[in-house]
């Protein structure tokens, strides 16, 4: 594994290609997202993935909760008091209503203060993935895109992914007995079947407002920065890049988004890192362990010689 | 104490997803730790010449081995999927490693055990003629089998650390410095333990020097970890966890207690020796169960994240004054 | 618009992101609010007043385009002197008749036009004794599309200082003057501060250099008032100069992806293809008098040659049947009775009037307003139809409807006999689509329909043919108009009859001379002599050159950004209407930035990005004789061609049955008295007294208390109208798997509502429940010194077995009240009471609505008075029924 933190990495070499393409990944613009959830429907009909429950989460206009082995793309919606200023984390909220929100005064007066935020949320594709290092059997690899695909035919279903990523994107599909693809581990392949026969992935693809935004990541983050420009020069000060830092935890996000509030408030952790940064680490720990334990045994035996 | 964090998230949702492991992993956890240690003990029984402390150990290993594996089977749902992962061989993944480590030690656990087995049965006479040049073939390769299996044995006591603390996992992962220690001690007082419940007073020295030194390190080393996981230290004290991690101080604390306490006592030698047995199974149920707790709240991902960003928009703030 | 157009949407998307400014005005904070400059939340059915507030804003501050207001409008045209507007006759026009309920409309019309009868007036039955049911039968204004009514008047009397008081222009400014901000926010809950920021955007973003675009859909055109709210942003448009101008126009969101296409070649009850109205029992015995009352051949403007689209289209019908001699065979079309639109025909079925229905892509079980009426009436079926992709609620009511649980219905009563059929959906079959902006393209078959699924085409072809086979023998007269029907399309293999064809016939075709069977390029081709046929005449074009120009994708960047070769759009291909408004008077555009179409003189024609709305060389100065119709009637500056006087009407003189100028009346339903006048709702609003149509009390009426909320209805991005094509699927159902209710938190608290937890909504119909969502999205109003709580309902669920989700439906809750014009329900807004938990279940829920009902002392009087305070006799005439609860 290497330290990303030295530098920007292209993983797709890194990981042995030669005739690599350059490196896709996304751009999801949420200031620009309606959350119509085409995105989610488009992924589905295109990679077939099963119905996710039809279950009422009262969580504002998001019954689908999360990303797991059934949804691949996620639609966050978020109400909240409009913040004008970069804030920090702000007090406990558990997103759900509260009476001491703006507009809940008796009039309408104050309801230019709310905002409603929608955000596209998918598997990151990263670049020093904790996900596909840790996967024992291989299937989960690099493509020549340089993004994160599972190979369902290799994948055991041993799980270890699921609790390695620091985003918790991938799982492992639950079901009856006859599910596709059931007890094997599910997530975003970027459509690598459509970036293959040099399509668009199907979620950018449907999405009206040009929200998801699919190309070559170099480009892609020269725009997202291009963008948070803007907008501040709109007046939108709280518009932030996530995962677009080569130098952070994860080398980077395959893809990258813009965001109008601290990554958490949309479900996001704040400061991920790829576990296996710290793996030499633990594999030294483990061996002093064991030879500590070797050298116990020896002097259980040595130490009292009857 | 650490103050009642004031956090963000997306309707109280976790952020990452907890293992979907169910109790089979702790259970292999514990066992693995069982079968490594034993290992160990059985090697050194066999070269200061203890035969029951040898016995029982080998016995040990040999079971703790199979349930290991067969819990690991159960829960990959059917065999061949083990075999799956030897199709490569990962340093990064440390269940790679892990399998890795299993199947070489395996065989020789299985062989020192089988061997062990086949005296068993050679003393009731019950076996065929034809098999007895096969027991000693069994006999003379047990010794250099267990060998090996007793250096593997501290690296099966030892990897699954870093199979739980390679996760993002709060709790598993925060721990990754003390883990390891943690396990392998818990590892050593329950072979240990293992060990002063089959072997004879007179052979149970060693085990009971390793149970004792164990439960040392095991205590001390979670204490560590207890001190430097911060917040992620929290599902250790609460919950079905917390219940686990009292239960496995006490067991292990009082089986050591009793273990020195208790040299002369076939009876009371048993009894400490069960008691670290379970204080060892406790430990790993306990840590596991943190772990996956801290998974489920987002509070242990998304607290000790904002706090290091915080820490870095101050440091760069810094840096920025003149 | 993101909830229900977001493909369309990713257009305000971009124009956003190049600077404009979005403002959406609706009483929910939805999708579209969350990505706009500002969200402006109103009471429901308030927007009259808001609109009639901006209209007041732009004349007072003196805002308005004075060269596009005095050129193109009829702003300086004199009214008569026996016009009254509503402020002196406490909320109604002159001419009302308290008791029809229904408007003389003659004190409207223009100064010196008083000889002939206006059209307005055209289709009031001349020897019925006016009662409800003739009332409902009227509906002129829609059944010219919005193109304007016949008028006997080619010229007019002006006052081109505006000064006149009798001027539309001077009438306007009195007429809204009390639509001050103060009364805005007396009416919509809409602070003064925000209410002025929306006037000021919106005037400082029109102009010369400047446009600014009205965006409505159905949160406009579901009221008891709905004409009226579209006119109101039509009168803001033309005083801001933003109509037939780039970046301009009123632009109605349409529905059903056609649903454009069914009112071009209609779907409704009242008229024929290209608008012209359906010919009526007793008025119009011959074609003549059927095209009198069509145009008047003394008008100005394209209308006058309605005479070659009829034709043609006769000749389309019946083809060498349709002979001069016998009137083209004028004869054989079926004339109305009366009222057949869809509410009043589940009301026939009711009475056993009706046998037979055919339902083809429609779910009135759960779609329609009263459900419950929709279901009983079927009930009452011999046989009815049912094609669709899924077995919908409406083919299934009668086992699995809501009244088989309380007992309203027993499946072993129901006589009705029920076929479904298989539709084959958009995707498995070949047509166009015709959108919001009137273009038609044409949608290839993409795979072939699964099972017996079969087109819509394929089933009237054959079943047209087998009715034709039938009665081959017959030598009934009443069968000739089967017999003689064209029903010749060429099949394929599958039986499917060609779309292809289908669409050249609606083009059509030069019948005799040297042109015989070539296609019609333009409806100026069409001739009323039977040389010509034509199934639409507005569509004329489409297949010219025997080229299906609807087909036609050339990629945006490959044309002029009008991009006119992407489809086709009636009439003649043109992009914008009354397009010729975008050049000054003189011809010149009003800006460069915002250049159209405007005059080259030197080729002496008209030239541009789009095809121009005008005769083509017929110079700005051109000016007319006094008094001649026609098209040649129209001056160099009238760009309104279709108008009867080439002027954009900011006043009405005919064509609406309820009023020339929007007024606000409150809805049917409603807890708050209009401040304006006594006069409650719309006088004119169609109401149907009768005990299964209670309505709740309104404004001042005892019992409002009882019904103390507003609620509203509307879409979901996720799922589709009455759900037969989102409830059916997972991946759909699954993003909205229940019904639900959106409110305020303080209306939570005052009614003890828990999110996620079980709401009951009441009206004098029906208790429906729903679950809670509680949300700040949803904000109480301050109207009138009172706190008003609205509540959300999305309408897609409905009670039924088949679907993956289901629900109480929300039109169970409303009544049947229409408007006037066009029998819309008003289903956007109504009142009703909110109660923690569920609603109870089987006989109990009856018991439960009606000791409701009559706690308020509702009887079928209440809310149902057309005039208010009710003059004496208003509703003496109509069938009383049963009157539960404590009087009146
Ligand atoms: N996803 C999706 N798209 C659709 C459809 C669908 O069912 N689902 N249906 C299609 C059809 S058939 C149609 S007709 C169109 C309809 O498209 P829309 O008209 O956009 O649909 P609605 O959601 O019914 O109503 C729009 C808004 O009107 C608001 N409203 C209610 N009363 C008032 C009022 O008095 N004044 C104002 N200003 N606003 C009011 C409601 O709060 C709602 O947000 O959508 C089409 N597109
Ligand atoms: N309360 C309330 N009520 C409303 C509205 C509201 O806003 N509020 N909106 C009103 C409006 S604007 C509308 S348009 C109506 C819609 O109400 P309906 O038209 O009654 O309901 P839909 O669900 O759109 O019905 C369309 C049906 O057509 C089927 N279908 C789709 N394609 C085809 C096809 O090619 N052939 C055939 N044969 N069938 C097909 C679908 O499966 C579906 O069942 O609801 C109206 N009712
Ligand atoms: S986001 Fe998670 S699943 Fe996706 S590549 Fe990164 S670690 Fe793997
Ligand atoms: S579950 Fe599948 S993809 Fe995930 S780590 Fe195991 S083998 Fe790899
Ligand atoms: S890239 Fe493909 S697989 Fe990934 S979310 Fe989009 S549609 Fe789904
Ligand atoms: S398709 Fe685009 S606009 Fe719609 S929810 Fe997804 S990201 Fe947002
Ligand atoms: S459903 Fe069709 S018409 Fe409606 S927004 Fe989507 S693409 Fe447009
Ligand atoms: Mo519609």
């Amino acid at each position: 594994m290497s330290d990303q933190r030295h530098g920007p990495v292209d993983p797709a070499s890194a990981a042995g290609w030669t005739d690599n393409q350059p490196r896709k990944g996304f751009f999801t613009d949420t200031s620009i997202c309606i959350g119509c959830k085409a995105c989610e429907v488009a992924c589905k009909e295109w990679n077939g993935v099963p119905e996710d429950g039809l279950n009422l989460l009262g969580s504002s206009y998001d019954n689908t909760g999360a990303l797991g082995a059934s949804t691949w793309r996620h639609v966050a919606f978020i109400e909240q008091p409009a913040n004008t200023a970069v804030s920090s984390a702000g007090p406990v909220s558990l997103g759900m209503p509260s009476s001491v929100l703006p507009g809940a005064g008796s009039d309408g007066e104050s309801r230019t203060d709310f905002r409603w935020l929608m955000s596209s949320d998918v598997c990151k594709h990263c670049t020093s993935a904790a996900c596909l290092d840790v996967c024992p059997t291989g299937s989960l690899f690099r493509t020549e895109f340089g993004t994160v695909v599972v190979q369902e035919d290799i994948c055991n279903g041993c799980g270890y992914c699921v609790p390695a990523c620091p985003f918790g994107v991938i799982d492992r599909r639950i079901g009856e007995q006859g599910t596709k693809n059931v007890g094997i581990a599910q997530k975003c392949t970027l459509c690598y079947d459509r970036l293959g026969a040099g399509q668009t992935p199907a979620c950018a693809q449907a999405c009206p407002t040009e929200s998801i935004q699919y190309g070559d990541l170099d480009e892609l983050r020269d725009r997202a920065h291009g963008r948070v420009e803007q907008l501040h020069a709109a007046g939108v000060p709280q518009a932030r890049l996530y995962l677009d830092d080569p130098a952070d935890g994860i080398g980077g996000g395959g893809a990258l988004f813009l965001l109008l509030d601290e990554p958490e408030v949309y479900g996001l952790p704040p400061d991920p890192v790829a576990t296996t940064r710290d793996l030499p680490q633990m594999w030294k720990n483990a061996g002093m362990a064991a030879l500590g334990l070797l050298a116990a045994a020896a002097a259980a035996f040595a130490g009292g010689r009857r | 104490m650490v103050p009642d964090a004031e956090f963000t998230s997306y309707y109280g949702r976790p952020v990452l997803k907890a293992a979907p492991w169910s109790t089979d992993i702790p259970a292999y956890l514990f066992l693995g730790g069982v079968a490594g240690g034993s290992s160990l003990l059985a090697a050194g029984a066999d070269l200061t010449n203890r035969p029951s402390l040898r016995r029982v150990a080998r016995l040990g290993a040999l079971t703790g081995i199979t349930l290991s594996f067969g819990a690991l089977v159960h829960d990959l749902g059917k065999p061949s999927r083990f075999v799956n992962m030897l199709r490569v061989a990962k340093l990064t993944s440390p269940m790679s490693t892990g399998t890795w480590i299993l199947t070489a030690y395996g065989p020789g656990a299985g062989l020192a055990g089988g061997a062990e087995i086949a005296t068993l049965l050679g003393g009731t006479g019950l076996l065929p003629r034809w098999t007895r040049p096969l027991a000693r073939l069994l006999d003379a390769l047990a010794r250099p089998a267990g060998i090996g299996a007793a250096v593997l044995g501290s690296a099966v006591a030892s990897y699954t650390a870093v199979l739980l603390s390679d996760t993002a996992t709060p709790s598993w992962h925060e721990a990754h410095r003390e883990l390891p220690f943690v396990f392998v001690g818990s590892a050593a007082s329950a072979s240990g333990g293992l060990g002063l419940l089959g072997a004879s007073l007179a052979d149970s020295g060693p085990a009971r020097r390793l149970a004792v030194t164990g439960a040392l390190v095991e205590l001390a080393a979670e204490h560590r970890m207890e001190q430097s996981l911060g917040l992620a230290a929290e599902p250790l004290r609460e919950g079905v966890a917390g219940k686990f991690m009292r239960a496995s101080k006490i067991l292990t604390g009082c089986g050591a207690l009793l273990a020195l306490a208790a040299r002369r006592s076939r009876l009371a030698s048993a009894a400490s020796g069960a008691a670290l047995l379970a204080g060892s199974a406790c430990t790993r149920f306990g840590i596991f169960e943190a772990g996956q707790a801290s998974a489920r709240d987002p509070k242990y991902t998304i607290v000790p994240q904002r706090e290091r960003v915080e820490a870095r928009r101050r440091a760069d703030a810094a840096k920025l004054r003149p | 618009m993101a909830e229900c157009h977001p493909v369309g949407f990713q257009w305000v998307m971009e124009a956003k992101a190049r600077g404009a400014k979005v403002i959406h005005i609706d009483p929910r904070f939805t999708r579209t609010s969350a990505v706009a400059d500002t969200h402006v939340p109103l009471r429901a059915g308030s927007d009259i007043a808001f609109l009639g507030g901006i209209v007041n804003y732009i004349l007072t501050n003196e805002k308005y385009f004075k060269e596009y207001v005095l050129a193109y409008t009829n702003a300086a045209t004199l009214l008569r002197e026996d016009f009254v507007d509503v402020d002196e006759l406490d909320g109604v026009f002159s001419g009302y008749d308290p008791q029809t309920g229904t408007y003389d409309t003659e004190s409207w019309r223009y100064e010196g036009q008083d000889d002939i009868a206006a059209a307005g007036q055209r289709d009031a039955p001349k020897s019925q004794s006016e009662s409800e049911e003739s009332q409902g039968a009227r509906g002129a204004g829609h059944e010219l599309g919005g193109h304007g009514a016949a008028m006997d008047h080619s010229h007019v009397i002006r006052d081109d200082t505006l000064q006149h008081p009798r001027t539309v222009f001077q009438v306007l400014k009195r007429h809204y003057a009390r639509y001050t901000p103060e009364l805005v926010q007396e009416v919509c809950g809409v602070p003064p501060e925000l209410f002025e920021q929306v006037c000021e955007a919106v005037t400082a973003n029109s102009g010369r250099e400047r446009t600014t675009a009205w965006v409505y859909s159905v949160g406009w055109t579901h009221h008891t008032v709905g004409v009226q709210y579209i006119r109101g942003s039509a009168i803001i448009q033309l005083l801001l100069g933003n109509i037939g101008r780039p970046g301009g126009g009123i632009l109605a969101l349409r529905g059903h992806a056609s649903i454009q296409g069914s009112t071009d070649i209609p779907t409704l009850f009242n008229l024929l293809p290209g608008y012209l109205p359906m010919p009526k029992v007793d008025q119009h015995d011959t074609l003549d008098d059927y095209l009198q009352t069509v145009s008047s051949k003394q008008q100005k403007g394209f209308w006058t040659a309605a005479d070659t689209y009829m034709v043609s289209l006769l000749k389309s019908y019946w083809g060498d049947a349709a002979t001069e001699e016998n009137d083209f065979a004028f004869d054989y079309l079926p004339k109305l009775t009366g009222d057949h639109g869809t509410y009043q025909t589940v009301m026939d079925m009711l009475e056993d009037k009706v046998e037979g229905y055919f339902l083809l892509g429609q779910n009135p079980a759960v779609g329609s307003a009263h459900g419950k009426m929709q279901r009983l009436g079927m009930a009452h079926l011999k046989w009815l139809v049912v094609r669709d992709l899924n077995m919908i609620e409406s083919a299934t009511f009668w086992k699995d409807s809501p009244e088989i649980e309380t007992g309203e219905l027993a499946t072993t009563d129901i006589a009705t006999e029920v076929f479904f059929f298989p539709a084959a959906s958009h995707v498995e079959k070949d047509g166009t689509f015709t959108q919001t902006q009137r273009v038609l393209q044409w949608h290839h078959k993409a795979v072939e329909p699964p099972g017996d699924c079969r087109s819509e085409l394929h089933f009237f072809y054959h079943l047209g043919r087998k009715l034709r086979e039938r009665l081959a023998e017959s030598t009934l007269e009443r069968d000739r108009p089967l017999q003689d029907l064209t029903w010749d399309y060429p099949v394929d293999k599958m039986g499917d009859p060609s779309a292809e064809a289908v669409l050249a016939e609606i083009n059509g075709k030069h019948l005799t001379g040297e042109k015989a069977n070539q296609p019609l390029s333009s409806y100026t081709e069409m001739k009323a002599d039977g040389s010509t046929s034509g199934g639409c005449w507005i569509y004329t074009g489409v297949y010219a050159d025997g080229v299906n120009q609807s087909a036609r994708r050339k990629p945006g960047r490959e044309q002029n950004w009008v991009a006119p070769e992407w489809g086709w759009a009636w009439p003649a291909n043109r992009r914008t209407l009354y397009n010729r408004a975008s050049a000054d008077p003189d011809g010149k555009p009003w800006s460069e930035r915002k250049a159209y179409v405007w005059w080259d003189a030197d080729q002496h024609k008209w030239t541009g990005h789009d095809i121009p709305d005008f005769v083509v060389d017929k110079a700005p100065s051109y000016r007319p004789e006094p008094g001649t119709p026609g098209p040649e009637g129209l001056a160099g500056d009238d760009p309104f061609i279709m108008q009867a006087d080439g002027k954009a009407w900011l006043f009405a003189p005919a064509g609406l049955l309820d009023g020339p100028l929007p007024s606000h009346y409150e809805p049917h339903e409603s807890p708050v008295s209009n401040p304006l006048y006594r006069q409650q709702a719309n006088p004119t609003r169609q109401v149907f007294r009768r005990p299964d149509n209670f309505s709740n009390p309104s404004g001042g009426e005892p019992g409002v208390e009882l019904y103390p909320y507003v609620f509203t209805t509307y879409r979901l991005t996720e799922h589709h109208t009455a759900g037969g094509m989102s409830r059916w699927l997972p991946y759909l159902a699954e993003l909205q798997p229940e019904f639900f209710c959106e409110i305020s938190p303080e209306l939570a608290r005052e009614r003890k509502l828990e999110h996620l937890g079980w709401a009951t909504i009441i009206t004098a119909r029906t208790a429906i429940e729903a679950r809670v969502m509680v949300t700040d999205r949803v904000v109480p109003l301050r109207v009138g010194g009172r706190v008003i709580h609205q509540i959300g309902l999305p309408y897609h669920w409905g009670v039924g077995g088949s679907a993956l989700t289901k629900g109480d439906s929300a039109n169970d809750l409303f009544g049947v009240t229409l408007d006037p014009n066009v029998h819309i329900q008003e289903s956007k807004v109504a009142s009703c009471d909110i109660q923690p938990g569920r609603r109870p279940t089987g006989p109990a829920l009856i018991a439960f609505v009606a000791a409701h009902r009559a706690r308020a002392g509702i009887t079928i009087q209440t809310g149902n008075e057309q005039r208010t305070p009710p003059s004496v006799g208003d509703d003496d005439h109509d069938n009383r029924g049963e009157q539960p609860g404590a009087g009146r």
